[in-house]
């Protein structure tokens, strides 16, 4: 095969790839309904949004470059921490606080970018333990600067666009956060379909193989670890932002773990397992949370022993066969 | 000053018997057992009830201690730790987040989240002079204890037939196997030793490091650190890096408050990335 030909069809395969399938657009028709839909649920939409945001990120990880991190909650804090503080001590403007909490998180990503690089998954599962463990100890240190234990209180957001403000029934903050996790999303999926996503999926199924072929596995991943660090703290933006307050809370190691069960239940590796696992786990905690508010850890750690022990893939796998039969309906209607 | 680094060297003692047990199951079957801190959890608890509500003296409950949690490990690992074996790092750490998540919740449900004390008896309590260095008599009789737990694990690693047969499998399971070793009863009994140590270890902490429900996260960074910076192929390893750890902890908790909690942790982290096979390893060809 000559090479003119090779590389039509490499990008055709892309493109294919890359094209919307109609059950995503119903997805985000449905995730916007949302608004007019359940118009009381608007808090706990917007939480499933900045959950799904948090996936997100950590499917771009672990799910494409098989990168394991127990502490990924140290970008959402980072990204909170930031925007909470620049909204209480420069502007109040949402924007701004969005970019400079991705902005913080990305940088801290980049920065420790290096230690995940090396070493095996336990090596890394205890560095980025270790990562969010120190943020964590430097938060409560610094309480003259984040609050300490008590938080940091008193953000006021301005209006978003200078026109929105927020309100206590949660409309404004739904729709905000909805459209920064639409748009991320749009760039993540542009991301995933790009040569630089194969590239990074070649990286995770084999990585000696691919840095034989010439990829770049280091900085690959580094650039992917920087840019899953920075949608974390797009997410910690938008919960500082949404909630108006920043604890410690948001570093803690249950964070990172409830994350995970979000990605075990929604399946890695495909962008839509984030956005799914979080409106399984949200609604599952809005409805464990009415029969028996405490104990909800308990809850969580059963669902990740049952997970685990049937395999993890389970709920993933389902989805994926009624995805498959759909679309052979679909095609078959067509015909 | 040589006070603190006494009271470091007792916390070290702890924290090396709560986690060799764990270095070992680490090494003979290449899996990470977080919730290694909630058998230590189990055995505290055990020997707090059997203090207050059955009224037995410590010493008597320490054993007890011991074999609770010895029990519940070898049932755990029968019934539910056993098919993880063969499972990536990644669903272990998992599974085994979910059984600490389980049992915080638990603990809390069933004892309440207050935090648990016990009461020495008499002979334990207080501290004394030997040429100006204050020595508590309980942090004293920990380390005599955890010593003689140390040296004799070390000649039951090193000399009886069971530690050559665990050190064999720990090398290299499959040709171990092939021996005729039977790994998997080996690593039954191991589990069982590693669990009854923990909660052992667990019982003797509550005086220095305090027992609630949320005792297995807490600690389990400590494991960790105990276990990845003293690798898993010897009792050494872990021993020498309990002890730098209780050392750094406490003198740095002492010395700076301010940064002592996260002296650790950074230093956890440059440990792994220069010697991400531990500190002590052996190097294996």
């Amino acid at each position: 095969m000559t090479m003119p030909v090779l590389e039509t069809r490499v990008r055709q395969a892309l493109f294919a790839s890359r094209r919307w399938h109609p059950a995503e657009i119903v997805f985000w028709c449905l995730a916007f309904a949302a608004f007019l839909l359940f118009p009381r649920n608007l808090l706990l939409l917007n939480e499933i949004a900045i959950l799904a945001l948090f996936a997100l990120s950590l499917d771009l990880i672990l799910g494409y470059a098989g990168i394991v991190s127990l502490g990924h909650a140290a970008f959402l804090g980072m990204g909170a921490y930031a925007a909470g503080l620049l909204a209480k001590h420069v502007t109040a403007d949402p924007f701004a606080g969005l970019l400079a909490g991705m902005g913080a998180a990305g940088l801290l990503g980049l920065v420790t970018s290096p230690l995940v690089l090396r070493g095996t998954d336990l090596t890394r599962l205890m560095i980025t333990l270790g990562v969010a463990l120190i943020l964590y100890e430097l938060a409560n240190s610094f309480s003259t600067l984040t609050g300490g234990a008590d938080g940091l209180q008193g953000i006021m957001m301005a209006p978003v666009l200078g026109l929105f403000d927020f309100d206590i029934f949660g409309r404004t903050a739904y729709l905000y956060s909805l459209s920064v996790l639409f748009l991320l999303f749009l760039i993540a999926r542009r991301v995933v379909h790009s040569p630089f996503g194969l590239s990074l999926r070649a990286i995770r199924d084999n990585p000696l193989r691919a840095a034989a072929s010439g990829v770049p596995n280091d900085r690959r991943l580094a650039a992917v670890y920087t840019l899953a660090a920075a949608y974390a703290g797009a997410a910690g933006a938008l919960l500082a932002q949404t909630t108006q307050f920043v604890s410690l809370d948001v570093l803690d190691f249950h964070r990172s773990a409830d994350l995970m069960l979000v990605l075990i239940i929604g399946g890695a590796g495909y962008l839509y397992g984030g956005l799914i696992g979080a409106i399984a786990f949200k609604l599952l905690q809005d409805l464990i949370a009415s029969f028996t508010p405490q104990y909800w850890m308990f809850w969580i750690g059963l669902f990740l022993v049952l997970f685990v022990l049937g395999g993890r893939e389970m709920i993933h796998g389902a989805v994926k066969a009624a995805a498959a039969r759909f679309a052979r309906l679909g095609k078959g209607a067509a015909r | 000053m040589l006070t603190i680094l006494f009271d470091g060297i007792a916390y070290g003692m702890v924290l090396f018997v709560l986690g060799c047990g764990l270095s070992v199951t680490m090494g003979l079957m290449n899996f990470v057992n977080l919730a290694h801190g909630a058998f230590a959890m189990l055995g505290g608890y055990v020997a707090v009830l059997a203090m207050q509500r059955l009224g037995l003296p410590f010493l008597a409950s320490l054993p007890l201690a011991f074999l609770a949690a010895a029990l519940v490990g070898v049932v755990l690992e029968r019934l539910i730790y056993r098919p993880m074996y063969t499972k990536s790092h990644l669903d272990q750490v998992m599974f085994s987040i979910g059984l600490v998540f389980m049992a915080v919740a638990g603990t809390d449900w069933l004892m309440g989240s207050t935090q648990q004390f016990i009461r020495l008896p008499d002979w334990l309590q207080g501290r004394f002079e030997v040429a100006g260095i204050g020595i508590g008599r309980y942090r004293l009789f920990v380390i005599v204890v955890c010593g003689l737990l140390a040296v004799s694990l070390q000649w039951g690693f090193t000399r009886t037939r069971f530690g050559s047969r665990l050190r064999a499998a720990v090398d290299d399971a499959r040709v171990a196997r092939g021996l005729g070793i039977p790994v998997n009863r080996l690593f039954a009994l191991t589990f069982a030793l590693g669990s009854g140590l923990a909660g052992l270890g667990g019982a003797l902490g509550i005086e220095l490091m305090g027992l609630d429900p949320t005792f297995p996260l807490k600690f389990m960074i400590y494991f960790l650190i105990v276990v990845t910076v003293g690798g898993t192929s010897s009792i050494t390893g872990p021993f020498f890096a309990a002890m730098l750890l209780g050392v750094a902890d406490v003198v740095g908790k002492y010395l700076v408050p301010q940064v002592g909690a996260f002296i650790i942790y950074a230093l956890m982290v440059v440990l792994l990335i220069t010697r991400p096979h531990g500190l002590f390893a052996r190097a294996r060809a």
